[in-house]
């Protein structure tokens, strides 16, 4: 018979829970994934009683609350909490999304705030995102152009609106680490924020490099691991979609 | 106290901070030949560089003529002739070749109908010395900051860049009144981190996280300013601080300025476009400091908006929504989750809210950090760039769109110095034993603080105590119990609480450093702001209602060693850099 055995750490116990101290009538219960690596125990479920009379309307609002009234040790990041530096990005009752924009008035019954999934954990709620930041310089996101004059490279109006969808992403991660095809191999799958962010040096009318760009992604493992799921474009808190860009490549790529 | 494991590291040049002006620094540096480390406490696209929106100015004349001189006359203005116009013309002559070198490096500008970088209207950016409105500042549609960041940091990575990601700066390294390097924590593995270099770039951005509200993101803790202050050396100008007209009412959003560039204008509650009395040519373009007025005296006077009568309206639902969509879809996006407003149909609630430090490390235009010692001196080893540093380019208030040019071309300003100083390979100094000691010892302290104040409550007295006492408007009164209070803040750092003991990715300390950062910036800024007796620029005192040329056309310098302050000031540089432009004497500032 196999044994199959799980890595270590991965069983989630059950935590402390914090009971309200503000005597508020209107309280809601976070659950909130806590690992603390320093200790060799397993990660663990806290629960916080929080009171949402005195909370603002987003669920980073209630981590902050958390931080600074109930338990300073809580680890995650946040930085511009509106949304534009991809800081917060986490998993909120079962869904990837910013803690900054994301209204806890969306989620129903007790709020399950877990890391990312399927990275590394560092502490708490902040995951490794190396292997993604070093995909993400494997496609080379820079300009390539041989012109070297002092003007400024002419791009038309329609030309520059097919860079709209693409060059907004704040690279969260929310939709790779959604996407079942980059839990399985993420190393060598590039993903969708990668993908996106390919595609949009490939399509830049500016850029001289296009045949070497997408000679480069297309790859067994590198590109053709989407399989079409769709979850990136559902998890992208900004809107975009990368599903259609992945598609946009293969099918530049089919035609060429 | 060595008890820490410490790893050495040299390098020819350091760059602390991956904003705008670190990245274009580092870019500059590695083009160079320098070997460069890179040190950022986030990742590079992480910083607040990314939440600029409206544009980045330049006199490119793309929408129309322009001259740089007319440009440099627009920012002496708006500085209220506090900044130095050497400096000045550095700035907004090397402003079109930046721009057009970002456009090269693939920034996705917006574009004209010919297919030039787009260039939109902004406050205070007008025509032949204040004629007219010019179209100055370039657009990437309302997200020029983010569009900017993401592009640098892929030129770093061109150029092979190390970067240093997640550590935490401590302190600078000085000897003999030399900067030696710098020691970090590497957030991490806990490791200390010494990094030797020949010269270190501090471009760690602005403190307006030492105000409750504020457009600043939660790191905006201005570590670099600190750490100057601890090596003994004087902040400059930090009584100006840049309230933005249009934060989210509530919550603190920055609403561009671009929005009036495309033609929003802001209501009271009486439905009167009230910028027309305050600003007649202007109107909702005059510069930042005299619209956030204007918004207060409208309130102060009881024609705000809402139940509290405690802000004001700013419309663009008159505009084609396909502009909206085309040229400003964050704000839309912004007004849609922060206010619950469909911009297209309703007007956003807005009021002033802290977005800017004029004030910082004092530089000149090549970015070496000056301080006073009889006269002018520059410190070896050390420069500033970007928001931390005072050039001084912005005097008493930076006009909307000038501070990504000052990002772009004190960075490149900065590696273009340090080429001409540092030969790659040179041979570094020994580091003495007790310079690393005292940085650690603070850090040991802190990190093993076991009294009743959690850093949130001591953080938020300061915000309030900002918020309250140092705001748009300032009196003596205010001022003077501003002074007191903010010590009690600090103080409270006596008994100080830290839960969290260990060394990987401890939040708990990380805010308690940036706290004890943010701190020594609270009380320098408070009490430069008491001792300027006029009103200048973004510094509004109702007790000097006037600008005071005679007495305080002077730079202040302030020096902090625990809540002690020495204040001094250094004059106003009175020329220019060369002879392609006059100086602009003094002049009364109307828009």
């Amino acid at each position: 018979m196999v044994q199959l055995n799980l890595p270590a750490n991965s069983k989630v116990e059950k935590g402390q829970y914090y009971k309200d101290k503000t005597g508020s009538k209107n309280i809601r219960k976070v659950n909130v994934y806590r690992w603390d690596p320093s200790t060799n125990e397993n990660p663990r479920l806290d629960t916080y009683e929080v009171d949402m009379d005195n909370c603002s309307s987003k669920v980073l609002d209630i981590l902050n609350k958390i931080k600074n009234e109930i338990d300073p040790s809580i680890a995650y990041r946040r930085s511009c909490a509106h949304g534009v530096c991809g800081s917060c990005a986490m998993n909120m009752n079962g869904k990837n999304g910013l803690a900054c924009t994301k209204s806890h008035s969306e989620l129903n019954g007790d709020i399950d705030i877990y890391p990312l999934p399927h990275l590394k954990v560092l502490k708490d709620l902040i995951g490794d995102l190396s292997t993604l930041y070093k995909q993400y310089e494997s496609v080379e996101p820079w300009l390539k152009t041989s012109k070297v004059n002092d003007k400024e490279n002419i791009q038309t109006k329609e030309d520059r609106a097919k860079l709209d969808g693409l060059y907004e992403c704040i690279m969260c991660a929310c939709c790779s680490t959604s996407c079942p095809s980059y839990w399985w191999n993420g190393e060598k799958y590039l993903g969708p924020a990668v993908l996106l962010q390919a595609y949009r040096w490939i399509i830049d009318s500016r850029d001289e490099d296009r045949k070497e760009r997408l000679k480069k992604v297309a790859d067994e493992l590198k590109l053709y691991r989407c399989h079409t799921i769709l979850n990136c474009t559902n998890a992208c808190p900004k809107g975009l979609n990368p599903a259609k860009a992945i598609a946009e490549i293969k099918k530049m790529l089919a035609t060429a | 106290m060595s008890a820490y494991k410490i790893i050495d590291h040299e390098y020819d040049v350091v760059v602390l901070g991956a904003g705008g002006s670190g990245l274009r620094a580092a870019v500059g540096l590695s083009e160079a030949g320098l070997k460069t480390a890179c040190v950022s406490k986030v990742f590079p696209t992480r910083s607040h560089t990314s939440a600029a929106q409206g544009g980045i100015s330049a006199a490119l004349g793309n929408m129309g003529e322009d001259d740089w001189r007319w440009h440099m006359y627009d920012t002496v203005k708006g500085a209220d002739w506090l900044g130095d116009q050497d400096s000045i013309e550095y700035l907004c002559k090397e402003a079109p070749a930046a721009v057009l070198e970002l456009e090269k490096y693939g920034v996705p500008f917006s574009r004209t109908d010919d297919g030039k970088i787009y260039q939109r209207p902004f406050g205070g950016m007008t025509k032949n010395y204040g004629n007219e409105t010019v179209q100055r500042t370039c657009a990437a549609a309302d997200r020029t900051g983010h569009a900017i960041l993401h592009t640098l940091y892929g030129q770093a990575l061109k150029h092979n860049t190390e970067f240093f990601i997640e550590y935490f700066a401590l302190d600078l390294i000085m000897k003999d009144g030399a900067c030696k390097g710098i020691i970090a924590w590497n957030l991490n593995d806990g490791t200390i981190h010494r990094f030797k270099s020949h010269t270190t770039i501090i471009a760690t951005g602005g403190y307006g996280k030492v105000y409750y509200s504020a457009t600043s993101a939660h790191t905006c803790t201005g570590d670099g300013n600190a750490m100057a202050l601890r090596a003994g050396l004087p902040l400059q100008d930090m009584e100006f601080v840049q309230f933005h007209p249009t934060g989210i009412y509530g919550h603190g959003t920055l609403i561009s300025e671009g929005v009036r560039g495309e033609g929003g204008y802001l209501v009271n509650s009486k439905g009167e476009r009230f910028m027309e009395r305050y600003a007649p040519k202007a109107k909702d373009l005059a510069s930042r400091d005299v619209v956030s007025r204007s918004i207060a005296v409208e309130i102060n006077e009881g024609r705000g908006i809402g139940k509290e009568q405690d802000h004001v309206h700013l419309h663009i639902d008159h505009l084609d929504p396909k502009v909206i969509d085309e040229r400003l879809p964050g704000i839309s996006e912004a007004s849609k989750l922060f206010a619950n407003v469909d911009v297209t149909k309703e007007p956003i609630p807005v009021v002033p809210t802290v977005h800017y430090n004029m004030g910082g490390i004092p530089t000149n235009y090549k970015a070496e950090v000056l301080t006073l010692n009889g006269s002018e001196k520059t410190v070896p080893g050390l420069m500033a760039i970007g928001e931390a540093a005072c050039v001084s380019v912005h005097g008493a208030n930076r006009l909307g769109s000038n501070s990504l040019i000052d990002l772009v071309v004190f960075g490149r300003a900065a590696a273009k110095r340090a080429a001409e100083l540092v030969k790659p390979g040179m041979k570094h100094d020994e580091i003495d034993k007790n310079e690393t000691d005292r940085c650690l010892d603070r850090f040991d302290k802190l990190r093993n603080s076991e009294g009743s104040n959690p850093t949130s409550e001591l953080r938020l007295s300061m915000q309030k105590t900002m918020q309250s006492k140092c705001a748009v408007f300032r009196t003596e009164k205010t001022l003077k119990e501003g002074v007191d209070e903010i010590r009690r803040p600090y103080d409270g750092m006596d008994s100080l609480s830290v839960k969290d003991k260990s060394l990987i990715f401890n939040t708990d300390l990380v805010e308690t450093l940036e706290f004890d950062n943010l701190i020594r910036q609270a009380i320098t800024t408070m009490d430069s702001a008491y001792h300027r007796k006029e009103s200048r620029g973004a510094h509004a005192r109702e007790d000097f209602p006037k600008r005071d040329d005679e007495n305080y056309m002077q730079h202040t310098l302030s020096w902090c060693n625990g809540s002690k302050t020495k204040i001094n000031y250094r004059p106003v540089h009175r020329s220019t850099l060369t002879n392609d432009v006059q100086y602009f004497p003094p002049q009364e500032r109307v828009y």
